[in-house]
């Protein structure tokens, strides 16, 4: 598998914004670590850029590739208790995992992104309801900090540490390794579901009825439609196959497929998006499909594209996702949507899902119960930004929130308010760590006291 | 399947030894730093290597060759393969500046693989099976000014190894020669990346390809061969003028 940013260059995966850093220092081995005391600018750990936006990204700054850092640790086969190196991929742990009988707690819907990564931004899946972050499953790691201590954090030892660091946006230290606990399955399928759905209400109805019973579940939404419904789509739920005699199918291997080319900016708008969407919605044609599928497609639909990125042209693209609590959620949506709809942005690939109760010990996590949509927009200049401004302002309205790793633009009074623990996770800042986005969301506002203020300074 | 790793640390090695692990492999792995050793090993053994031993030595010591073989054939109660990946990119200009420094390369890249293959050849010849593989470079097929000191020592380990399979054949112990191109290792983490950079992952698997079939010559990536066949054959009064 070849997925790394081989460019030299580190960007993140909406190519917006663009930065440059002042230097990529690899690390390469765990008892080779460089002096970062000695650093001039601040620096921030980079692995395979799969953030969308600039969380990953220190502009002018020191990005710490710490991709080669991708050895295992070791094993327990009892208690599925793995640990490995931080740029240890999701996809690694998978091919040397699922053939053993085990899985990961909780998946995003890329596998090419590493444990740091996973740590850092506290990752979601498609089993939030059930499984919680990818915090949740994490029972300690090593954080080193600039001042060259080196600190294992567990929620026993370090605690506050910990919970700063999960969710952290990398911003506290350098995680070398990370133990955590993967989930038994019986053979490396899927039992899916897919529904049509025709209304916003009807998602709601189907998301209540399979969430007791179905471990996997979100939808793929087309909310150009307008009108009372708000938006339609296809409801897909699943749960580990339960066969033993699977275990021995071989599964299927598809060579990934490359686009080559940054595409025009003509070619994503909202026509092509509602060609799509119509195509899509009406391809599967009974309102109910059952299938048995393996979890690539289930889970990494997009991985098999390599580099999609590329589709939204060199201009890049910006990644919207925010949940909003569930009381009002529909009133909500029903303003997001219609601006989205009057502004005429087309949102390729969209998704909803419902969060769970499960909290995470992460101070800066970004689930929490509600409803949450996933949107993606062209960068198409400040008509797209002041969409996304504009659909803040209601997400604060309904006291939700905005995911930062996939933003690229939210502002600093936005942040504070979707994430009213951020003074206190400031504070486990290491004083040489920083990046882009938390220079953005830190730029002075709403700072009361001059120890805060120290502190945004930094 | 067991097989001596020298040079266990070295990013390529790696690879190759996790598809070795992937399959249930006994391994036997040397290397200079303990700390790095350990950490290559416990990497293995998660990924199914059934054993995987460590053994710290610095291969410049050629008088220790003989004990440390005798260390992992007795450990692993005899060896299937063995997979000589150690090596140093020195800095040419350095060695230019000071004979001893160009000595020290040789004795990394060229003597002390001589006589590592001198002993396995010695071990698996009366076996009649067995696979050595070496890990040279396309740096070797011609000398140019920008490293021909690392050049000339893998130029010498090929014919060496060209020889030694010529007597090998006969015994059905084959003789692996690999020359990698361009790969981003910690080797050549000073070196600005190009498009001809391949992955330590991508030659790795291929140098498990090449023991498992017991290739003769491989290049790795295969776009090399043919890279290197214009370079060979560019005329010298053409090629000495040359910046390469």
């Amino acid at each position: 598998m070849n997925f790394q940013n081989t460019t030299g260059r580190p960007h993140s995966w909406g190519r917006y914004p663009k930065v440059r850093h002042s230097q990529v220092q690899s690390i390469y081995w765990r008892n080779e670590l460089p002096d970062l005391a000695q650093l001039e600018e601040t620096t921030l750990p980079f692995a395979y850029g799969r953030s969308y936006g600039d969380s990953c990204l220190n502009a002018g700054g020191v990005s710490l590739d710490v991709s080669h850092l991708q050895r295992f640790i070791s094993f327990d086969e009892k208690t599925g208790l793995l640990r490995c190196e931080s740029g240890v991929s999701l996809a690694e742990i998978l091919e040397v995992m699922v053939p053993r009988g085990w899985f990961l707690p909780v998946t995003p819907g890329t596998k090419f992104v590493s444990v740091g990564g996973a740590i850092a931004n506290d990752i979601h899946g498609k089993n939030h309801h059930r499984g919680g972050t990818f915090g949740c499953h994490v029972t300690c790691f090593e954080l080193m900090r600039s001042n060259g201590e080196r600190l294992l954090c567990s929620p026993e030892q370090n605690s506050e540490l910990f919970r700063a660091t999960i969710g952290g946006l990398g911003l506290t230290g350098l995680i070398l390794w990370a133990e955590f606990r993967l989930k038994p399955v019986v053979n490396p399928y899927i039992d899916i579901d897919h529904i049509r759905f025709a209304s916003l209400d009807e998602f709601f109805a189907i998301s209540a009825e399979s969430d007791v019973d179905f471990e996997y579940t979100m939808s793929w939404v087309d909310i150009l439609i307008g009108g009372e419904n708000l938006c339609r789509g296809i409801f897909m739920r699943g749960n580990h196959n339960q066969s033993p005699e699977l275990a021995r199918k071989p599964m299927k291997k598809r060579l990934p497929l490359v686009v080559p080319i940054d595409f025009p900016k003509f070619a994503l708008n909202s026509l092509t998006v509602r060609a799509f969407n119509e195509l899509y919605y009406h391809a599967q044609v009974p309102k109910r499909v059952h299938k048995i599928v393996s979890y690539d497609p289930f889970f990494y639909p997009l991985d098999s594209i390599h580099n999609w990125y590329r589709m939204y042209g060199k201009r890049g693209f910006l990644q919207y996702q925010f949940v909003v609590p569930f009381e009002g959620s529909h009133e909500a949506m029903r303003e997001i949507l219609g601006r989205i709809r009057r502004s005429g942005e087309g949102s390729f690939l969209t998704v909803l899902k419902e969060f769970g109760a499960i909290q995470s010990p992460g101070m800066l996590s970004f689930p929490r119960p509600g409803l949450t949509l996933a949107l993606d927009f062209a960068y198409g200049g400040p008509k797209t930004l002041r969409l996304l401004d504009g659909l803040d302002s209601i997400v604060l309205q309904s006291g939700g929130a905005v995911y930062p790793a996939k933003d690229a633009r939210m502002s600093a009074a936005a942040f504070q308010t979707f994430f009213p623990r951020w003074k206190e996770f400031a504070a486990y800042v290491d004083p040489k760590f920083s990046s882009s986005f938390w220079r953005r969301v830190t730029d002075g506002v709403f700072v009361e006291d001059e120890k805060s203020q120290e502190l945004v300074n930094i | 399947m067991k097989i001596l790793i020298i040079g266990a640390t070295s990013a390529i090695a790696h690879e190759t030894a996790k598809c070795f692990a992937k399959d249930g492999a006994e391994l036997f792995l040397v290397g200079r730093s303990s700390e790095k050793l350990e950490s290559v090993q416990n990497d293995l053994k998660v990924r199914g290597a059934k054993r995987a031993e460590s053994y710290v030595l610095d291969i410049s010591q050629l008088d220790r060759h003989q004990e440390m073989i005798e260390a992992a054939i007795e450990s692993l109660g005899g060896l299937d393969m063995a997979l000589i990946a150690h090596g140093t990119l020195g800095d040419q200009r350095l060695s230019q500046e000071n004979v001893t420094k160009t000595l020290e390369e040789f004795t990394t890249n060229c003597t002390s693989v001589i006589s590592l293959l001198t002993l396995l050849a010695n071990y698996f010849e009366p076996r009649k099976r067995g696979c050595i593989a070496v890990i040279s470079s396309v740096a070797g097929d011609r000398g140019r000014q920008s490293n021909y000191v690392y050049g000339a020592a893998k130029g010498a380990l090929t014919v060496f190894l060209q020889g030694l399979r010529n007597r090998l054949a006969k015994s059905g112990v084959a003789v692996v020669t690999i020359k990698p191109g361009f790969v981003d290792t910690p080797m050549t983490a000073s070196v600005r990346k190009g498009l001809l950079f391949a992955s330590p992952r991508k030659v790795g698997e291929g140098i498990y390809h090449a023991m498992l079939k017991g290739k003769e010559v491989v290049y790795l990536p295969g776009f090399w061969r043919l890279i290197m066949f214009v370079v060979k054959s560019i005329p010298e009064p053409v090629f000495k003028k040359l910046s390469m």
